[in-house]
């Protein structure tokens, strides 16, 4: 299988201080990751830093034949402003922004996809309520409609299921789902490890540096678990300079 | 007999007719504006760009006295720099943009209040506060009508980018690169459209025509698109029923139009069906889904 997404001694961090410190493996295209790990290990870091949200401190992720603009990213708490008057299918029709920009015009095959992802979700019959009516679930739905008419071959979920209920989660696992089944890359940041067995073939572990990355049923024991914390926990102290050599 | 006085001070003066078509371009171009600097939480935004146009006006107006081009150029410099630096210091620097624009819009207003009551008279300061609507001339009405045609055309270009920057703009930043371009362009419309009101309203009630019917919109209509028909439509009628009030009272126009358009405002906050004060006292029976 071919390479998707390569991190290069990848730091990331804010002001001088590393959330993910000299990370270094590679995802493989197609396939579908957890990444799970301590609060401030760096998983959200990580996505930002894929992004392009956060510039590496050092080191750099590189995306072989894919660009940025093939990235889809549902962060873990969105800015959208939910007071602004936009209903539902505004808001999913957005997702078809690299195809008409600011001026394209949405035609009907356009509006039947919308209407297509809208279904998909669960959410037909939402079409016309503003978005600030929805409840967390429902909003959750909206987003997952959008990214999925951005068609990316890069998918990155921040946290996607938290509040919301297990029938939400698990349709829009289902959507996880099929998106891999398309072939498309996709790297989800997740707490419950329960959800990861059972929904993800591979994880990566991080406690600011990579505890470990493989086969899920590898990844999650009890050793790398207890590691996890231990490292995370290493390293709060007085800052330094990291001694370790960029190359 | 109603429409004889309605309609006679217009069909009579060409001085009232020319104040109706200034105020007619202001409400059409600048509600627009003011629609989504309240959906931006941008109210004060205006008030605030309004007085960093001051000295611009003033040095204009000390370069070439009471001239439209001179007092215009200076009022777009000055605004356009506000919004710039602003703009700069916050996307740089960790101060947020709220603190940036206000210390910047506060040495522009300083700088503007010296020069005009260092060499200015009080009746040229009177003008550039409170406007002439009812001295119109051909050259400010050209002014005006270009503006508003110009902001009107921008807005159209940038509308969904603009809607999405307000809306999610994570999002936007996300997809394309044209968040920090319809942040400025839009800040620059905020300027345009206050430097074409100060001629006829001044630089203050400027601001009124632009925010007043915007939130009186907001108790009427549920899309953008609304909101902007709607406060356009305010707009106008403040305009129409304030120059009559000014022409049968005898009141300054500028302030009698914006006092109309807050009346409009009281009104809808009362009346208005969408999120009114009625409207919650006396709510309507709920859906069953």
């Amino acid at each position: 299988m071919s390479t998707a997404l390569a991190f290069r001694n990848l730091t990331l961090g804010y002001d001088r201080h590393p959330a993910v410190h000299h990370l270094e493996t590679e995802i493989a295209e197609g396939s579908l990751t957890a990444v799970v790990g301590p609060n401030g290990a760096g998983k959200s870091t990580l996505l930002k830093g894929v992004t392009g949200v956060l510039s590496p401190l050092d080191g750099e992720v590189d995306f072989g034949a894919m660009s940025r603009d093939d990235i889809a990213y549902l962060p873990q708490q969105s800015d959208i402003d939910r007071a602004f008057p936009l209903s539902v299918v505004d808001l999913v029709a957005m997702g078809l922004w690299r195809e008409i920009g600011s001026f394209g015009w949405l035609g009907s095959a356009r509006r039947s996809r919308i209407n297509a992802a809208i279904a998909a979700v669960g959410l037909t019959g939402f079409e016309d309520r503003p978005i600030g009516t929805l409840s967390g679930g429902q909003l959750q739905r909206t987003l997952f409609a959008r990214l999925l008419l951005q068609d990316a071959r890069l998918v990155l979920l921040d946290e996607p299921f938290t509040a919301v209920d297990t029938r939400t989660m698990a349709d829009l696992i289902e959507v996880v789902h099929r998106w891999h089944g398309e072939g498309r890359t996709i790297i989800v940041v997740l707490h419950d490890h329960d959800i990861v067995r059972e929904h993800f073939p591979e994880t990566i572990m991080l406690a600011r540096e990579l505890v470990a990355h493989g086969p899920t049923e590898n990844v999650l024991t009890v050793e790398n678990q207890f590691r996890a914390r231990q490292m995370c926990e290493a390293c709060d102290g007085p800052p330094h300079v990291c001694g370790r050599d960029a190359a | 007999m109603i429409w004889d006085l309605v309609v006679q001070p217009f069909a009579d003066f060409g001085f009232m007719r020319r104040a109706l078509l200034g105020c007619i371009a202001i409400a059409i171009g600048a509600t627009p504006v003011g629609v989504f600097l309240m959906l931006r939480r941008m109210s004060l935004t205006g008030d605030a760009m309004a007085h960093a146009i001051l000295p611009g006006a003033a040095i204009g107006y000390l370069v070439a006295g009471l001239s439209l081009g001179a007092m215009t150029t200076g009022g777009l410099i000055a605004g356009m720099a506000v919004a710039l630096l602003s703009g700069l210091v916050t996307r740089v620097t960790a101060l947020r943009e709220d603190a940036s624009l206000a210390a910047f819009y506060l040495i522009s207003l300083a700088l503007g209040v010296l020069i005009v009551s260092t060499r200015g008279s009080n009746v040229d300061l009177m003008h550039v506060l409170f406007g002439t609507v009812l001295a119109l001339d051909d050259a400010a009405l050209i002014l005006l009508c270009t503006i508003t045609s110009l902001s009107v055309l921008i807005l159209a270009v940038m509308f969904r980018p603009l809607v999405l920057e307000c809306a999610d703009p994570q999002f936007l930043r996300s997809v394309s690169g044209l968040s920090a371009v319809t942040h400025f362009i839009f800040l620059a419309l905020v300027v345009l459209n206050l430097v074409g009101g100060f001629h006829a309203l001044g630089t203050l009630m400027a601001v009124g025509i632009m925010i007043l019917p915007a939130a009186a919109a907001r108790f009427f209509a549920v899309n953008v698109g609304g909101l902007i028909f709607v406060a356009a439509l305010l707009a106008i009628v403040s305009g129409f029923c304030g120059l009559l009030m000014s022409y049968y009272f005898s009141l300054p126009s500028g302030p009698a139009i914006i006092l109309v358009a807050g009346i409009a405002y009281g009104l809808a906050l009362v009346f208005g069906p969408v999120g009114g004060l009625v409207s919650k006292v006396l709510p309507r029976p709920h859906f069953e889904s």
